[in-house]
């Protein structure tokens, strides 16, 4: 029997749609950003997150009453929502930008995020926030923590375990550290950031992909939850990192020797 | 009468030779034109001789099947130094086995006794790539993950591909007229290896290394080396026709709840993808279930596995994402909807590591068989619809012996191409004994022969089923190969015992 008292969790996951990780990067020939015509897919972290979410499903059964899934993004990102639903989230929310505007910085996400759940009142109310630690596109891992500030809520950032008690609200997190893990305790709401090593996602079966084309997503614009995505930052200029130079080969002990001086190396 | 003759005559010179074993002379002769670390010999010499062990990884074959006696490994850089090492062999009665990668699984690259290994790995340049065309020119010894790499920037793709592809050389591809997992999309070897440079058993450079799409002059003569097994010559450069590389892939996993669906469910496929399909692959649950024990790619859930007796993988490639995406969605919505679905479950990549760890479970099974113990393993062709038939009936056949268990067979599986009718029917074994061997054959080749099939799909002949080639190929065939060879290789230096007894 559950008592009354103890309210069912509401779970949200933002998700991004990120260049894929396999995917050999190269700047664009304007040097203003990175070639964006290649593979997409939902950002790792995201994906661990979403993973996450279904798993305290799997093990809080009823204790879960909603995982929603976030994203903003281009038209495109609607198909990583597809896949966060097809992995087991409910529903989800697109907050749709132009095709062609510039991507969104991390604090202009986390209003967005913020607005979202200040939104949700009632038996809607978000508890527990699951996100990436960062996403591999800009490596910001800034998103979480300013969301956490803007809601005042507790963070557990870089989990690599999340046990939830739904009865006394609070959770147990496992978080990598520098030489090793911590544990903490928080009160929910929260904001829970993922790791690598917090699970391994699984594939989308074939079933749940089709039950997941059925599934509701909300459409919603920035204008809707009176946030402004113009970026803060301007970026003046992408490189490739320089060019490895090949090593070449010398016959002999003295032919080194002889490069390594004319290389400025010396014995001390 | 004179039949009878000629045959034990040509029989006389192919098996009954002897031949010299290599001697200090012929290292000494080798060290002119070669440099020290192109030769390992375990015989006394002036330049240092190395440990019986450091051979080895020669000597011995991938399965850990065969073992060869050679006391010497030559490395040889260029098609010139490959012609001196053969003439010199062919004079002094020196028997040769020309080895790759080692991957192959018929024992084709191991000595029967001591022959010399001649090893391509030091013929591992490319020697001119036309992205116009996608004619790559290539030495023999290069790996084929390499030239897959090499030629990725320009967006063409190897039109061979199979598990072994991070040792494996092109020259052993051609050498074994290796199908893989590309041959439904691509065609066979026969097709795409456009010239070859051979080195006749006299020395003599054949040089067809031409870059022609269509060539009708006179007897192809290239393609009596393709599938040769390096007993007609030894190949040292390749020119193989490489397809545009597909700018859209996919693949799912399907989970079958009986084998009886999966030629109903290639028919439909082959109808729904049409040009996209790119593989259609078979794998039953016992071979699926080593896959995943031995970490061969990750598995599917319980719940999408649960009462699937195989699994079929299916790739898509294309040019247009969207297009083939659209395509094989509605396939699958039409699998899943149908009013009696031939198919359970089943998972669908989602990103490019989910399409690597789907392919592992396929491409890892090779891996995984020899992880968990000893595989005696057929490589046939038989009618689609008698694959199940044949593990079946071959597991049958174990069991009425007492041989299935713990003790000696621990599994009996079939996994494939079903897209080219090719079944890869192998036994897990605890160790390799004479009695499971006996009660496998003759019984698999004469199911095999029974069918009308192939005893050796893909895989070769090898050192391992000479005596079951009369299965595949009547009495006129055997007597025409004999001809051959004894034409190429007067003296039966090049790779003896092999495909011919
Ligand atoms: C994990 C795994 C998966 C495999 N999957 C497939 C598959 O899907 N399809 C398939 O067809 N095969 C498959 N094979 C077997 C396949 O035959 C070999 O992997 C490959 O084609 C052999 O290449 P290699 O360079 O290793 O040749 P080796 O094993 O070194 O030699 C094979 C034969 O070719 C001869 N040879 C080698 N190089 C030359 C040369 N340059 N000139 C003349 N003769 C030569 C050898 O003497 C020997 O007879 C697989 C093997 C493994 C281990």
């Amino acid at each position: 029997m559950r008592p009354s008292a103890a309210r069912l969790l509401n779970i949200l996951v933002p998700v991004k749609r990120s260049v894929d990780y396999a995917v050999k990067i190269r700047v664009n020939p304007q040097q203003t950003g990175v070639d964006l015509n290649v593979k997409h897919s939902m950002n790792p972290f995201d994906e661990i997150a979403v993973e996450e979410a279904v798993r305290l499903r799997e093990r809080l059964k009823d204790g879960v009453k909603s995982i929603k899934a976030v994203t903003i993004g281009p038209p495109k990102a609607s198909e990583t929502l597809r896949t966060a639903l097809a992995m087991g989230a409910d529903s989800a929310i697109h907050v749709e930008i132009p095709e062609s505007a510039p991507a969104p910085e991390p604090l202009g996400v986390a209003k967005a995020l913020h607005a979202l759940i200040q939104r949700g009142d009632g038996e809607g109310k978000v508890d527990l926030v699951i996100m990436g630690k960062q996403a591999i596109d800009d490596d910001a891992g800034q998103t979480g923590q300013m969301l956490a500030g803007l809601l005042g809520w507790g963070q557990a950032t870089f989990a690599s375990k999340v046990q939830v008690d739904v009865e006394k609200r609070e959770a147990v997190v496992l978080r990598e550290i520098d030489g090793g893990s911590e544990e903490i305790r928080c009160r929910l709401p929260l904001v829970v950031t993922t790791d690598l090593r917090l699970n391994e996602p699984r594939y989308a079966s074939l079933p749940n992909i089709m039950k997941a084309k059925k599934k509701p997503i909300e459409k919603l614009t920035a204008a809707d939850l009176g946030v402004d995505f113009t970026p803060r930052l301007e970026t003046l200029k992408v490189t490739e990192p320089p060019v490895r130079v090949g090593g070449g080969k010398v016959e002999s002990v003295d032919e080194l020797v002889a490069k390594l001086k004319d290389a400025g190396f010396t014995a001390a | 009468m004179s039949f009878l003759f000629r045959r034990q005559h040509l029989a006389f010179i192919s098996r009954c030779r002897p031949f010299s074993s290599v001697g200090r002379a012929d290292v000494d002769y080798f060290r002119t034109f070669l440099p020290t670390h192109a030769i390992l010999t375990t015989l006394p010499n002036d330049s240092g001789s190395v440990a019986p062990a450091e051979l080895d990884v020669y000597n011995r074959d991938w399965m850990g099947k065969y073992t060869g006696r050679a006391t010497t490994v030559v490395k040889p850089r260029s098609t010139e130094e490959v012609s001196k090492i053969v003439r010199w062999c062919n004079e002094y009665d020196i028997a040769i086995v020309p080895q790759g990668g080692n991957t192959g699984l018929v024992g084709g690259s191991i000595p029967v006794n001591d022959e010399l290994i001649l090893s391509l790995a030091n013929m591992n340049k490319v020697r001119s790539f036309d992205p116009v065309s996608g004619i790559l020119i290539t030495d023999a010894g290069c790996i084929l993950q390499e030239l897959t790499d090499y030629i990725a920037p320009h967006n063409h793709i190897m039109p061979i591909d199979l598990g072994a592809k991070g040792s494996c050389q092109i020259g052993g591809n051609v050498a074994t007229n290796a199908g893989g997992l590309r041959l439904l999309r691509y065609g066979s070897l026969h097709g795409s290896v456009l010239g070859l440079e051979v080195v006749l058993a006299d020395g003599t450079v054949l040089d067809q290394l031409t870059a022609l799409r269509k060539d009708n002059t006179g007897y192809d003569i290239k393609q009596l080396f393709i599938g040769a097994e390096g007993t007609l010559g030894i190949v040292t450069g390749v020119s193989i026709l490489t397809p545009a590389a597909p700018q859209a892939s996919n693949n799912v996993v399907l989970a079958l709840p009986h084998f009886d669906n999966v030629l109903p469910l290639y028919r439909k496929v082959k109808r729904s993808l049409s040009e996209i399909l790119s593989a259609f692959e078979f794998i039953d649950r016992t071979a699926y279930d080593l896959a995943v024990k031995h970490g061969q790619g990750r598995g599917l859930s319980d719940e999408d596995v649960a009462g699937a007796q195989c699994f079929v993988l299916v790739e898509t490639s294309g040019g247009r994402r969207e297009h083939d995406e659209e395509k094989l969605n509605d396939l699958l919505a039409e699998l899943l909807d149908a009013e009696n679905p031939l198919i359970l479950s089943g998972v669908l990549s989602q990103n490019p590591a989910q399409f690597s760890s789907l392919w592992a479970l396929r491409e890892g099974v090779t891996e995984a068989i020899s992880k968990e113990g000893k595989a005696y393993k057929y490589d046939i062709s038989i009618p689609l619809d008698k694959f199940k038939v044949v593990v079946d009936a071959t597991r049958e056949h174990l069991a009425e012996r007492n041989l299935i268990g713990e003790h000696a067979v621990k599994h009996v599986m079939g996994y494939g191409h079903v897209g080219d009718g090719n079944l890869h029917l192998n036994i897990c074994a605890a160790e390799y004994t004479q009695e499971i061997q006996d009660a496998l054959e003759p019984f698999v080749y004469e199911l095999v022969a029974s069918y009308r099939g192939s005893i050796s799909a893909e895989h070769g002949i090898g050192a391992a089923k000479t005596h079951a080639l009369h299965y595949s190929k009547d009495e006129v065939s055997i007597e025409l190969m004999r001809k051959l060879k004894a034409l190429f290789d007067p003296r039966g230096i090049l790779n003896p015992k092999k495909i011919l007894e």
